[in-house]
This record gives structure tokens, sequence and C-alpha cells, in this order.
């Protein structure tokens, strides 16, 4: 396959990027996205020129630390991790647009990679349990029932890779969040906090330069893990509920 | 990682402090969208079934007016009930349009660098249109009190009678065709508004999903054509 990729190129925060022009031959159906990338950089060693900076780890689609905006859909055409995308989702002589994560939560660092910590303090804020430590209890020493665990399941398979943000129009993390909230609400070791959690989440979240959700979707629609819009349906109707009970956000 | 030495770094940002106070969070104003949203409903439905009363005549539907101003006599004076509804919309407004900056700004903020290349993978136009759909219906909103309330606008002039005003506004079909577009606009912006209120307010999930957005399509559907066929009678003639 030949291949012609725009990549959104900037140095450092501080400098104004642009996208830059790069042509690939020789490139196999096969290979992941990312090894295209790799290839890419290998091209860009030899002629001495700096390479393409972009986020990845595992490579197995559980990580969720890879994440580019290509051809303008959040993961490319696939609904599934960069990683996890391959190169016979595309077509022999295509023109491929990279960009980053874009939004005011998410400051490019260097090229296509962003920092995602904002994700972290929204989780700091409220995205745990306090539960006493020891050995593990008997697994039927809490009873759950069996749709709340599998609906805590669902939300718990978010991997936290941003896509729900980079695709939304307002820039909003709610997916995110609302995985997160729904996961910890839905069981018994996540009562305790739960009013606290989704105020301190949400304010955190506000706080991050993350937009409000409008509901249109975007995000659920390209959630490599499919998260769903009825977690953010939960996080809402808890969060009202918090609120109603009087629970302010404290710092 | 198996010996590939490829790290990327990243430094853990400055925490930011989150906003206390209760009526600043995203999912308040929401809410507040929400609710002054329903209250809007509500008023339309109203509003499409008096409006209706055009079909049967010149008297019902003058009478009909009058009857709003008279509502409540003789517990309450004149007017006192129409002056709630009016003060009660009026609040919902300024809240809806209150929220609906507020919630704009955020969004502008949160991105501040916009795509080079961005495809919509499954929005609806009437989720894409709410912001500037709503500012089309402020002006119209503006336009009909000034046109069908107070007549200030209407060639029948500000002392007619109701039903005066429909008729001999709707017979220009310039002026049928602005509402008929307005009215377009709002069932889109009630489409979308019906489906995020109940998202907002928590009462969504993934059974009801489904069917929530079919209803918010047939009652768009419904209200708006209601709602057009008042100015398409006067126009055609069916109503004079």
């Amino acid at each position: 396959m030949q291949l012609t990729l725009r990549v959104w190129r900037q140095p450092s925060p501080a400098v104004k990027g642009k996208m830059a022009n790069y042509h690939l031959t020789d490139v196999s159906p096969d290979m992941s996205f990312l090894e295209m990338l790799d290839v890419l950089n290998e091209q860009l060693i030899l002629s001495g020129e700096e390479p393409v900076a972009f986020d990845h780890d595992c490579r197995e689609g559980i990580c969720g630390s890879c994440g580019l905006m290509i051809n303008g859909i959040a993961h490319g055409p696939e609904q599934t991790t960069t990683c996890q995308l391959h190169m016979r989702s595309f077509s022999d002589g295509d023109t491929i647009d990279i960009e980053p994560w874009r939004s005011g939560g998410f400051p490019v660092i260097k090229d296509l990679v962003v920092d995602r910590s904002a994700f972290d303090r929204i989780i700091s804020a409220g995205g745990f349990i306090s539960a006493p430590t020891g050995t593990a209890p008997d697994a039927h020493a809490t009873p759950v029932p069996k749709v709340d665990a599998d609906a805590a399941f669902d939300a718990a398979t978010c991997i936290g890779c941003g896509a729900c943000v980079a695709a939304c129009p307002n820039g909003s993390a709610m997916l995110f969040t609302a995985a997160k909230v729904t996961h910890l609400g839905l069981l018994p070791q996540g009562q305790p906090e739960r009013d606290t959690r989704v105020v301190r989440m949400v304010a955190q979240q506000d706080a991050e330069d993350f937009g409000g959700c409008t509901n249109i979707g975007e995000c659920s629609a390209v959630c490599p893990k499919g998260i769903s819009m009825e977690t953010i349906s939960r996080l809402n109707h808890d969060l009202l509920g918090a609120l109603r009970a009087g629970g302010v956000p404290t710092s | 990682m198996g010996g590939v030495a490829t790290v990327t770094t990243q430094q853990a940002g400055p925490r930011k402090a989150p906003k206390t106070g209760r009526f600043s969070s995203s999912v308040f104003k929401k809410s507040v969208m929400a609710v002054s949203g329903i209250i809007f409903v509500l008023y339309l439905i109203a509003h499409m079934v008096g409006n209706l009363k055009a079909f049967a005549g010149a008297d019902t539907f003058n009478h009909y007016s009058e009857f709003l101003r008279e509502l409540g006599e003789p517990i309450l004076p004149r007017l006192t009930v129409l002056t709630i509804i009016r003060v009660v919309l009026l609040v919902a407004v300024a809240a809806h349009i209150w929220a609906a900056v507020s919630l704009w700004r955020q969004a502008k903020r949160a991105r501040p660098i916009g795509y080079v290349t961005k495809k919509r993978v499954q929005q609806s136009y009437a989720s894409r249109t709410m912001r500037w759909g709503g500012i089309i219906l402020i002006l119209f909103i503006i336009w009909h009190i000034l046109d069908l309330t107070l007549g200030a606008v209407n060639p029948a002039g500000r002392d007619s009678l109701p039903y005066g005003r429909l008729v001999e506004g709707f017979q220009n079909p310039i002026v049928t065709i602005w509402y008929a577009v307005a009215l377009v606009v709002l069932g889109f912006h009630i489409r979308h508004g019906v489906w995020s209120a109940t998202q907002t307010l928590g009462h969504s999930n993934k059974r009801r999903e489904r069917a929530l957005n079919i209803f918010a399509t047939a009652f768009a559907v419904v209200l708006i054509g209601g709602y057009l066929l008042i100015p398409f009678s006067v126009l055609f003639g069916i109503i004079d």
C-alpha cells in the first residue's frame, strides 16, 4: 500500500503546531496502525528528522494509552483502540489525517501526545472506595444482583483513553466520569461515598476545562469499549439526588 | 513492554481546584435547561390546542382568547392567571438562556483548538443545531409576540381582534414561510430537547433509549404539524 499521511507536528506545548505531509510506500495491510507509524518513524530517523511522538503501551487494546484522531474520527474508522486498527481498513493511495485529541483538558505535550492527567485528577477526586484492606473476602460474602454486576462491569471496562472527550463536540468528559460513577455506584462497596463521589468528580471535571454534556452521543459511538449513554443518565440521576440531599463539592 | 524503549512521560499537571458552588456544576445547569424545557413543552401543547380553535370560526377563537384573560374570575381579578403563566414562562426563558450561554462558553473553553478534519459518527441534525436554533427561536418568539399578541407588526393593527390578526397576518406568504421555518427549527429543538431532558434528569437507560428517541421524534412531528396547520390553512383560504 502507498499512503500519504498528514500528521500534526508540534515540538512543544508553547510552540504553534501544523500538519506535515509524509509519503509511505510498502505498507502491509496486516500492519496495525501503530506499526505503520513505527515504519514512518524509522524512515524519519534514517533521514535525520525528528520522529513523530505518539502514546502507546500494551498494543492489545486494554491499557488506554494510544489514541489518535484518524481522518476526523477518534481511534479511526473501526470502533476499537488505535492499536487494534489495521491498515486493511484503509485503501491503497489513501490520504490519512492524524491529529491529537483536542480539548482544553488535554493540552498537547508534543506532536500527537496529550496530557491526560486531568483524568487522573477526576479519579482522585472520588473515583475510589474507602474499603478496609486485608485478605480478599469470600466471593459470596456480599451478594450483588446479576443485573447490577453486569452493568457495573460494562462500565468498568472503560480504559480511560479519552476518545469520548476527543469526539465530543463540546469536549466533554462525561462518558468517562459517568463510567466511573456507574461502575462504583452500582456495587455495595461503592455506596458509602456514592453522593460525595459524583459531586466531587463532576466538579473536578468542570474545573479541568472539559465541556458540558448535551447528550449528542458521539462519545459512545467511538468508545472502544462501547460504554453506553445509559451511564451518563445514571450519573445525572446520582448527581441531582446528591445535590437535593445537600451535597456541595469541597476542595 | 518486551524491551521496547519508547517512553512517554506525562508530567502530572497542577491540580485545578474544583468549583465549589452548587449552581456551578454543568449537570445542574443542564437540569435547569431540562426543567425549563419541560415548562415550554407543556405550554406549547396548550398553545397548539388553543390555536386549533381557529378552525371553529372567528367567534370561538376570539372567545377563547377572552376566556384566557378571564380565567379564574370571579375568584381572581381579570388577567391574574394569564399573568402568572407569563411570569413563569419569562423566568423559564431567562433560566434556559442563562444555562445555555454558560454551557456554550464552557464548551468553547473545552475545545480551544479545533480539528483540521472532524467527521460526524452518529450525531443528529437536531442535536447539532440546538444552540443556533435556540437563537433563531428567541428572535422568532419576540417577533411572534409583537405580531399576534400585541399586533404591533401585524397588518390588522393593535386594536384588532385575535382572529383578525391571525387571518390578515398569514395571508402574506412571506410571513407564513417565516413562521413555517421557525416552527421547523422549533421541531428540531424539541426533538433533541425531549431526549436530552430525559437523559439529564436521569430517566433514560439502554432499554428505553430507542423508544425515547422514537417518542421524541413523533412528539415533535405531531406538535409542529398541529402548529403548521393554521398558517397554511389561512394562506390557502381554508380559514378566512
